[in-house]
């Protein structure tokens, strides 16, 4: 018989109830509307689509948007699996809850955003009916030394866009070009689907695992943010104008441009290996940053003037 | 790009002349079907227990919100990836004589097939946009195969106004996607050959 997956939430300390509940109302909040720099980023997409299919388009992105922070209400319908990314120091006082209370402020944040029920046990093949299950949502955590402070991407990922990354090994001989074949032949068949314009994450590592997560974690920076590393920014730059010039345009309907922007994350290699993955955010690309010190005060870096 | 507005019945005259490009509107009929839901119908002969002849299916996945005495409200509804359907699609016209599917993306040579033969389109809605899609759908009338889950349930919607859809696929079985896709990797073999020249990182 299938045991079901059951959910019963923890009693928290006092400050972990109130974590709980920014959390909770702060995964609405990004559920309903898109990040400062993606939204003026999508203005400045819909400026240079002029055709009338594509305008069409971009007004109806628009209006969506607007519609879904004045009725409260998912901008997609696809509010993905639940994702953090956290750097966290030793001495923040709610180390030992933290995983418990993102897992509560999901089940939460489900029911009155509302969010759709995304958790499918895998083999036993149902849906929890909650939203939460065995590993979602994922909670990827780095260490940051003895700080008091804890600092945390949420995002929704998506089933069509970032969930169905790609990563691969390539042999050094391939180099780089390599690495410029693996991203723009994922643009020219998942890319399409994902909803387009995206924002392309790119990891260079050494493995499958490691690549992946630079994939992701370049997919929580800004769009229009710059690579430290002088090769890695210059190839983001060739990036973003060759997948451009591929012409995907909204929805990939064809257009003048095919992305918000590119990304690329690096980290060393093993001589012998280059780690390369790709991962999409789609337009309606929903992360949020919240960073919170020792006494839980927080500020929302991706959404100027927004107040939980 | 001619707009329509189409209303449900949809007889074959009424979308011979529609062309890849186009732009629909709908008033009628709405039932979301997607991926087990064609797997139930064309692998495990199970009926669809919706009629859908002469209507739309869209390939979704929406959320609902339980108002209790087998009451709905549609609160955000967008495609899915039409895609993950193409392997039933054109033995899912045949059986059930559905005249619009919609969803997100193209679909491939079966649903291309089954459209010319059968007299069909399929139409992609903007995906994201399920808010503005949500206040088209006046009322929830059923709800079938609810064992599926929210995402997988038939909802059966009546809608108006609702769209934009751009036809992806006519009934000349001309596909909108697939053109595009031969332009799309005719350019991004350029792009590449320009990138490569710049990337010699490993010396
Ligand atoms: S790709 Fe993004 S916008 Fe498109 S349906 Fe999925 S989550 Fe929504």
């Amino acid at each position: 018989m299938v045991v079901k997956y059951q959910y019963a939430e923890p009693t928290f300390s006092a400050k972990g109830t109130q974590m709980r509940d920014i959390l909770a109302n702060y995964i609405a909040v990004v559920s309903r509307r898109l990040p400062d720099d993606v939204t003026s980023k999508l203005k400045e997409l819909a400026k240079v689509e002029v055709d009338p299919l594509q305008e069409l388009i971009y007004d109806t992105m628009k209006e969506n948007q607007l519609l879904a922070e004045k009725m409260k209400r998912p901008s997609c319908q696809d509010t993905g699996a639940l994702q953090f990314f956290v750097k966290v120091g030793a001495k923040f006082p709610l180390l030992a809850e933290l995983n418990d209370i993102l897992k509560s402020a999901v089940y939460r944040a489900t029911k009155e955003a509302p969010l759709r029920h995304n958790a499918v046990e895998t083999f036993d093949e149902y849906n929890t009916g909650l939203n939460i299950g065995n590993g979602i949502p994922s909670v990827f955590v780095d260490l940051d030394g003895d700080s008091d402070r804890c600092e945390m991407y949420v995002y929704m990922a998506g089933g069509g866009c970032t969930l169905p990354g790609e990563a691969m090994v390539l042999m050094p001989g391939q180099g780089y070009e390599g690495v410029v074949r693996f991203v723009m032949d994922r643009m020219t068949s998942y890319g399409i689907n994902a909803c387009p314009p995206l924002l392309v994450g790119v990891g260079v590592a050494t493995s499958v695992e490691t690549a992946a997560m630079n994939s992701k974690l370049a997919l929580m920076r800004r769009v229009d943010s710059v690579s430290p590393n002088a090769n890695a920014a210059k190839l983001e730059h060739l990036l973003e104008d060759g997948i451009n010039n591929i012409g995907l345009g909204p929805q990939g309907v064809g257009g003048r441009k095919s992305v918000m922007g590119v990304n690329v994350v690096n980290t060393a290699r093993h001589p012998s290996t280059i780690g390369v993955a790709v991962s999409t955010g789609c337009w309606s690309h929903r992360r949020g940053l919240i960073n919170f010190d020792a006494d839980l005060n927080y500020d929302l870096p991706y959404n100027k003037g927004v107040e939980l | 790009m001619k707009t329509w507005h189409l209303t449900t019945p949809i007889e074959d005259a009424d979308i011979d002349d529609i062309r890849i490009g186009d732009i629909v509107y709908l008033e009628g009929t709405l039932v979301t079907c997607r991926d087990v839901a064609h797997r139930r119908l064309v692998e495990e002969h199970r009926p669809l227990p919706v009629d859908v002849a002469k209507k739309a299916i869209l390939h979704a996945g929406p959320i609902i919100r339980d108002l209790g005495n087998d009451q709905y409200e549609m609160v955000a509804v967008g495609p899915t990836t039409s895609m993950r359907m193409e392997k039933f699609e054109e033995e899912f016209i045949k059986q059930t004589g559905v005249k619009l599917i919609v969803g997100k993306g193209g679909m491939g040579p079966g649903t291309e097939a089954g459209c010319k033969k059968y007299h069909a389109l399929h139409l992609v809605y903007p995906a994201g946009n399920a808010v503005f899609a949500a206040t088209k759908v006046e009322k929830i009338v059923d709800a079938q195969w609810k064992d599926l889950g929210m995402p997988e349930t038939l909802w059966v919607c009546k809608v108006k106004d609702y769209g934009p859809l751009i036809v992806s696929i006519d009934t000349q079985g001309n596909n909108l996607f697939e053109q595009k896709k031969v332009e799309y990797n005719r350019r991004k073999e350029e792009e590449i050959a320009i990138i490569n020249k710049e990337v010699k990182f490993i010396k």
